[in-house]
């Protein structure tokens, strides 16, 4: 029978929630890496009970943490990030040049062929590869040293490279966003990149259509279309249909289209999912009401999803990294809030329960559907 | 031996036992900062870049070292430790610094 494991990074540690197909009783383990903040977590596609887990303190630092066993045992591992050659500088908050400095590991990616082999998206933006399950890091650094680099400017979150999906069809092709540059898509496996930011407009810019600076929240896509691409941006959710070579706006009837998290229901690859919040500086739900809103025309037609949702009173917020979904039928949301509670459902939306409530702020959330 | 006192976060990452505080180890002399991390890291390679900067070996600046009631995170890394830790009567504590409101 199949089950699922939700994967959750929280601000003091990580919790594994557990479950059959029904996804009606969970069991809760952790915390795991107690008292350090976790990023994110999450598994190799090709061997699930291969994991991977951020573990950041600014005490201590950053440690990578692998699990060979579903996440029942954990090993550090390597946790040395040095950009390639001399790093050189981009843009402090007040506009003079300001050196790379790592700072954290924000999301891993791990590959969809080999366990071994996964991606790390960093702050200062910088993206680094290991190939032998997490002992050593390498930096790609053909990102961090192409032309518009050296104006790329952070965010209020700091520089961070938050994103990077993995093309299934298309060999070599990846894609990054940056806070607050915008995206990016290699085609030679990560060596070379190319900004992909034309169709964006963003009023905190100076140029609203500038090539780089904007601030792109995520990314998502299907992967049985991997050229149709949305985003949550600062404002606004976008979507591609070219591979990221232009973007159209597709808000349509949102409330508001500020937020952070947006994904693809795991069988329907017209059927989106975002949470919007109030604003850039409200960041929490309009009103007081939680609600995911779910478009199934790729779009700009939005339905509001509250059932089981707090509707008054609730003024938490949805990190770029905690929603997930499962490959079950019926397709099961996750999503996870800054007050946390962790959210499933299993009717794709319709219907939502809380997991658990009361754990740290939730960082991140991942799914893996298990049989 | 040297005595290193160590936070609660890396003697778990350290995999000590629970009720261990402190480890004890070889430093040949001349006792300093430097060669005490150094066993430290050498001993205990997960510690690495947890409390000194893998490259540049400069201490993480949330990171503090006291011994015999002073603060010696600003002394150069090179300097000798008091009489007190090489001798062992008195450990050598790595500290997370005070932190919150």
């Amino acid at each position: 029978m199949s089950s699922v494991r939700v994967l959750v990074g929280t601000r003091k540690g990580a919790f594994i929630l557990t479950s059959d197909g029904k996804r009606q009783t969970w069991e809760v383990t952790g915390p795991h890496f107690a008292g350090w903040e976790i990023y994110h977590v999450k598994g190799s596609p090709v061997d699930p009970n291969r994991i991977y887990a951020s573990q950041n303190t600014g005490w201590f630092g950053q440690l990578i943490q692998r699990s060979n066993d579903g996440g029942k045992t954990w090993e550090a591992v390597g946790n040395k990030f040095t950009y390639d050659g001399t790093p050189g500088t981009h843009q402090w908050y007040d506009g003079t040049p300001h050196p790379w400095e790592f700072a954290r590991v924000w999301h891993l990616e791990p590959s969809l062929t080999d366990p071994d082999l996964v991606y790390a998206g960093v702050q200062d933006a910088g993206l680094f590869r290991t190939s032998d399950g997490g002992h050593s890091w390498t930096e790609l650094a053909g990102l961090r040293t192409q032309d518009t680099a050296p104006n790329w400017q952070p965010g209020a979150g700091g520089l961070c490279l938050h994103t990077i999906l993995l093309d299934p069809k298309t060999p070599g092709r990846m894609y990054v966003a940056i806070s607050a540059a915008g995206a990016f898509r290699s085609d030679d496996h990560g060596e070379t990149w190319r900004p992909i930011n034309r169709g964006l407009k963003s009023q905190g810019i100076p140029d609203p259509d500038a090539l780089v600076g904007h601030c792109v929240h995520r990314i998502a896509q299907h992967r049985s279309r991997p050229d149709v691409l949305f985003m949550q941006k600062h404002w606004d959710v976008m979507r591609s249909d070219n591979a990221g070579e232009s973007w159209t706006e597709v808000s349509g009837n949102l409330p508001t289209d500020f937020g952070f998290p947006i994904d693809v229901h795991a069988h329907e690859p017209e059927t989106i999912y975002v949470v919007p919040i109030k604003s850039d500086s409200e960041h929490f739900p309009l009103d007081g009401q939680l609600r995911v809103y779910r478009s199934r025309t790729g779009g700009n037609e939005w339905e509001a999803l509250t059932k089981g949702l707090p509707q008054r009173d609730c003024y938490v917020n949805v990190l770029r990294d905690a929603m997930a979904v499962d490959s079950l039928d019926a397709c099961g949301v996750y999503f996870g809030t800054t007050g946390g509670q962790v959210y499933g459902s299993s009717d794709a939306g319709n219907t939502w329960t809380p997991i658990v409530r009361d754990l740290p702020a939730v960082l991140s959330v991942e799914v893996q559907t298990l049989s | 031996m040297i005595r290193v006192v160590l936070p609660a976060h890396l003697r778990t990452l350290a995999r000590l036992d629970r009720n261990v505080e402190e480890v004890a180890l070889v430093v040949p002399p001349p006792v300093t900062q430097r060669a005490v991390l150094d066993a430290l890291e050498h001993t205990y390679p997960v510690l690495r870049g947890t409390i000194r900067d893998h490259v540049t070996l400069i201490r993480r600046p949330f990171v503090r070292f006291f011994a015999c009631e002073q603060d010696l995170s600003h002394d150069s890394p090179d300097t000798l430790l008091p009489d007190a830790v090489a001798a062992g009567t008195e450990p050598f504590l790595v500290i997370g610094a005070m932190a919150g409101g």
